[in-house]
């Protein structure tokens, strides 16, 4: 029998590195991640808005109040505003439905809208707009046939009609994945509770059901709402100038960098799209009081009735009609002769696919460059950022995260400005020009832009790995480095390798920064290709013929990162014994 | 062989003391368990031993190498985790090579010891499955041989068996007890199951609330238990709170014992079920409750203001008391332990 009495022992001042669970490793990880987004996000970003308020002396709102007495920015900021709402509304008019038929109903339909969910996101809209036009225009194929039969027409993309249009088509989807998401994750319990307590029919919607899946559409419309706000492609092509990104596009462009109002228009876009997923993402969190209890499985589902049947596959169908239209109009588009004042292209040709494939290779050569390397930098920062956010204990390791996650929120048009503005006067060595329209930075900013996409992938991954995994390697003799290298990273694959797939696919159609980084055709990716040959008449085929190459080069990538990220995780179910 | 020493280690978590002054010798090839509650700070203990942490104050000594801020990759101290955390895209044999590797052993001597870890466990044959085709006891077994393999100074096992089903955690324990006394390896063995640490451990140290309750071989742990909370965490402990006076006469409130041995003041007599025995015929005690088990039946027994638990055992001929009867209750004052 030893009971033991002890004095204490004199209490040990640990280092810093080991009271921060951290290594020099780790340290000289940190530090690449933070000089990087020091660089290429806060910096830039930081100028734009600084000029905005700096009137070479001191700070000042004179910028400002000059935006405020030009009659084209108030005009811009309300059309803005306008189409950002509209579309919204057209968006929602298009997802709500669908969303709800699928969540509440038994319904054979439910993967066909799953795909619908998706389809339009694989397309950028400054890709189908040309086509759309071409479909829906004055003098497009269905103008064309309701005249002929009505003798009337539909100004469906006459002005901002277009850009409403256009964008409510391709950003619908966000809306439906995330009010299904919502919808679905209701517990069947809680509907349930609330007809035992006697609520049913509009009464329990608008009580329990509404109210719960709320969040989603929230986060949903908050993105959609952002991303109209940013898109400066589609209004271009559409040859609408007077909306607030295009005019911050050709103040920097045709008057200048020194032009302070193309800052000042930038600033209002980076707090609006700061906003927008601001509230998006606190929709997001509040979602979790819909999911605490597991196993619900959703909402009780009815089947349909004869009429509901009816309108409900009526309603889907036309949904998907409108929601493949611009797809269906690009493909008409690249594989037609000519096509004007008809509905249908006069005959059919391959000459635009051959025009591209002689003389665009290096628009594809350029975009696989690009965007190999910016997902390359998305993975590997991501990665780093992840392991020091969630594996040590380090000051500021949270604000690595949230710095790089703030990426989401910038316009890429303001990334592109405030790149051009940083580092226009930097001069290559060896006369190899600015340093701001260098190749290299177009891959950059591409991967800035990407970066939180990579990084959820990787954090995701990072969770998923059960601590002793790394402790057990630790123990049998391998540092932190080796252990990274060994188990942590081999293990994160598959999330790494769906982080990379999604950063290369969207990198591959962003068209904002692209716009104001690129200057020479020679160094120009995909997406300025297809941005050139649509400007003009004789260009659309073969700019059409690019678009659906893009959209494949999307869809193929999209389709390899859902499988990747479906595999990893059937196989973690299978380890769920061993983890 | 070597030995573990610590020495008054303390640990706290974000400011709250996990560990407080925590000191006690592992002796070479000695079978060691640390058992408490959860929340006793034992897999704190054992994880400041591999290196998962470095205590506030006080020292860990791995025989004559004081180890206290070494990193765990420096310790060649072998630990089996609860989870076993088998790498799952690693073979059965990539994984039981994986410290051999990092020790920058060449690949034929790598080859030869996988195989004899492997062989030592059973397993030679799954040495080219994937952790996750391997049943609980399988993966159990390639874990200890991951760790067996590099030639560790001491084996710390956390929790080994908690994963597994009751009747493999029988044959596990008498297996790894087995391998252990082949090896002779110093091991500390953590659990909270007083069965599996009586089982197989040389000596015990019982802990709670981040401090060292008492430690000493499980029978002795068990017949003289340093104070109330070892008396009722092994096994199970009447216990009386009153006084004891010079002459060894131990009173409370409708209890008395004569002939106990200990210095005077308040005391809390403790007494285990068995030490106690009923007679029919009326008595100061009256039955409660009844629990037949078996071999023994187990009676909740009202003395007093006090409630005792009393096992007697059980045959054909053996007397058995209805609830609600009075019994005469006898404690033997040679079995019973004076807590202070």
């Amino acid at each position: 029998m030893t009971a033991v009495l002890a004095t204490s022992a004199p209490v040990r001042r640990a280092s810093l590195l080991a009271r921060w669970r951290a290594t020099p490793f780790h340290l000289v990880c940190a530090g690449i991640v933070a000089a990087f987004l020091v660089a290429f996000l806060v910096v830039p970003v930081g100028s734009v808005v600084f000029i905005a308020f700096w009137d070479g002396q001191s700070f000042t709102l004179v910028h400002f109040a000059d935006f405020f007495r030009t009659s084209i920015m108030i005009e811009s900021t309300w059309n803005s505003i306008y189409v950002a709402v509209m579309t919204v509304a057209f968006a929602t008019l298009l997802a709500v439905p669908l969303a709800y038929i699928t969540v509440r109903f038994r319904f054979r339909g439910a993967a066909l809208i799953q795909t619908l969910g998706v389809i339009p996101l694989v397309m950028p809209p400054f890709v189908g707009a040309v086509a759309m036009q071409l479909v829906y225009g004055r003098n497009g194929s269905i103008n064309l046939l309701l005249m002929d039969w009505f003798g009337f027409r539909l100004p469906f993309m006459e002005g901002l009609n277009g850009v409403i249009f256009v964008e409510g088509l391709h950003y619908f989807p966000f809306i439906l994945l995330n009010l299904s998401a919502s919808l679905a994750n209701i517990d069947s319990a809680m509907e349930e509770s609330a007809q035992n307590l006697g609520a049913s029919g509009w009464r329990l919607f608008s009580r329990i059901v509404f109210p719960l899946a709320m969040p989603g559409y929230i986060a949903g419309a908050a993105l959609v709402f952002a991303k109209v706000f940013d898109d400066l492609a589609t209004p271009l092509l559409l040859n609408v100038t007077n909306m607030l990104a295009p005019q911050a596009y050709l103040r920097v462009t045709s008057v200048g960098l020194a032009d302070p109002m193309g800052y000042v228009i930038s600033t209002i876009l980076v707090v609006l799209s700061v906003v927008a997923v601001w509230l998006s993402m606190l929709s997001l969190r509040n979602r979790d009081f819909a999911t605490q209890q597991r196993g619900g499985g959703g909402l009780a589902k009815r089947d349909l009735g004869r009429a509901e049947s009816v309108a409900a596959y009526g309603f889907v169908a036309f949904a998907l009609l409108l929601a493949l239209s611009p797809h269906i109009g690009i493909l008409l588009l690249s594989f037609g002769t000519i096509w004007s004042f008809s509905v249908l292209p006069d005959a059919f040709t391959l000459a635009h696919y051959s025009t591209i494939f002689r003389d665009a290779g290096g628009f594809m050569a350029n975009t696989v460059l690009y965007c190999g390397i910016a997902a390359l930098i998305d993975v590997v920062l991501g990665t780093m950022i992840a392991y020091i956010a969630m594996r040590t204990g380090l000051p500021g390791r949270n604000i690595l995260d949230q710095v790089a996650m703030a990426a989401v929120a910038v316009p890429g048009l303001v990334l592109g400005i405030g790149i051009l503005r940083t580092y226009f006067s930097v001069e290559l060595p060896f006369g190899g020009g600015s340093l701001a329209t260098f190749w290299l930075m177009l891959a950059i900013a591409y991967s800035v832009r990407r970066l939180p996409y990579a990084l959820r992938s990787c954090t995701a991954a990072l969770q998923q790995l059960h601590h002793s995994l790394e402790e057990a390697a630790e123990n049998l003799g391998a540092s932190k480095a080796s252990t990274l290298t060994r188990i942590v990273v081999p293990l994160m694959a598959g999330g790494i390798l769906a982080g990379f797939v999604t950063s290369f696919a969207t990198a591959a159609v962003e068209l904002s920064a692209t716009l104001l980084l690129v200057t020479r055709d020679a160094t120009a990716p995909l997406s300025y290709g297809i941005y050139v040959y649509m400007q003009s008449p004789a260009g659309r085929g073969p700019g059409a013929a690019l678009g659906v190459v893009a959209v494949v080069v999307v869809a193929v990538a999209t389709w390899l990162s859902y499988r990747v990220a479906e595999q990893d995780r059937a196989k973690r179910t299978r380890n769920g014994m061993a983890i | 062989m070597t030995g573990v020493s610590i020495d008054r280690v303390s640990f706290d978590y974000g400011g709250a003391p996990i560990l407080d002054a925590v000191s006690l010798d592992v002796a070479k090839g000695e079978f060691f368990a640390f058992l408490g509650p959860s929340g006793s700070g034992k897999t704190t203990l054992l994880r400041l031993v591999a290196g998962f942490g470095i205590p506030t104050a006080g020292t860990i000594r791995v025989g004559d190498r004081d180890v206290t801020s070494v990193p765990p990759w420096k310790r060649n101290v072998g630990m089996v985790f609860q989870s076993y955390a088998l790498w799952p895209h690693m073979t059965v044999a990539g994984n039981v090579a994986f410290g051999l590797e990092q020790r920058g052993m060449a690949r034929a001597d790598i080859a030869a010891k996988v195989r004899a870890g492997l062989d030592l466990v059973g397993l030679s044959h799954l040495a080219d499955r994937r952790p996750a085709q391997l049943s609980g006891g399988q993966q159990q077994r390639v874990a200890l041989a991951r760790t067996l393999v590099i030639e560790p100074e001491v084996l710390l096992l956390d929790e080994p068996l908690s994963n597994l089903d009751a009747k493999l955690r029988v044959e596990m324990r008498q297996e790894i007890a087995a391998l252990q006394r082949k090896l002779g390896l110093t091991t500390i063995y953590v659990t909270h199951d007083q069965e599996e640490a009586n089982a197989v451990a040389d000596r015990i140290a019982v802990l709670d609330g981040g401090k060292i309750q008492q430690i000493g071989a499980p029978i002795d742990l068990y017949d003289r238990p340093a104070n109330r909370f070892v008396a009722a965490f092994l096994g199970t402990a009447n216990m009386i709170e009153g006084s004891l006076a010079a002459g060894g006469r131990f009173a409370a409130e409708g209890f008395a014992l004569d002939g106990v041995s200990g210095a005077a003041g308040p005391a809390c007599l403790s007494f285990r079920p068995q030490d106690v025995s009923l007679a029919a015929g009326g008595g100061a005690g009256r039955i409660l409750h009844r629990e037949f088990l078996g071999g023994t039946i187990r009676y909740a027994v009202a003395l007093g203001p006090h409630r005792i638990v009393v096992d007697t055992v059980h045959h054909r001929e053996a007397p058995v008391f209805a609830p609600g009867s009075q019994v005469g209750v006898t404690v033997d004052p040679g079995r019973v332990v004076v807590l202070r």
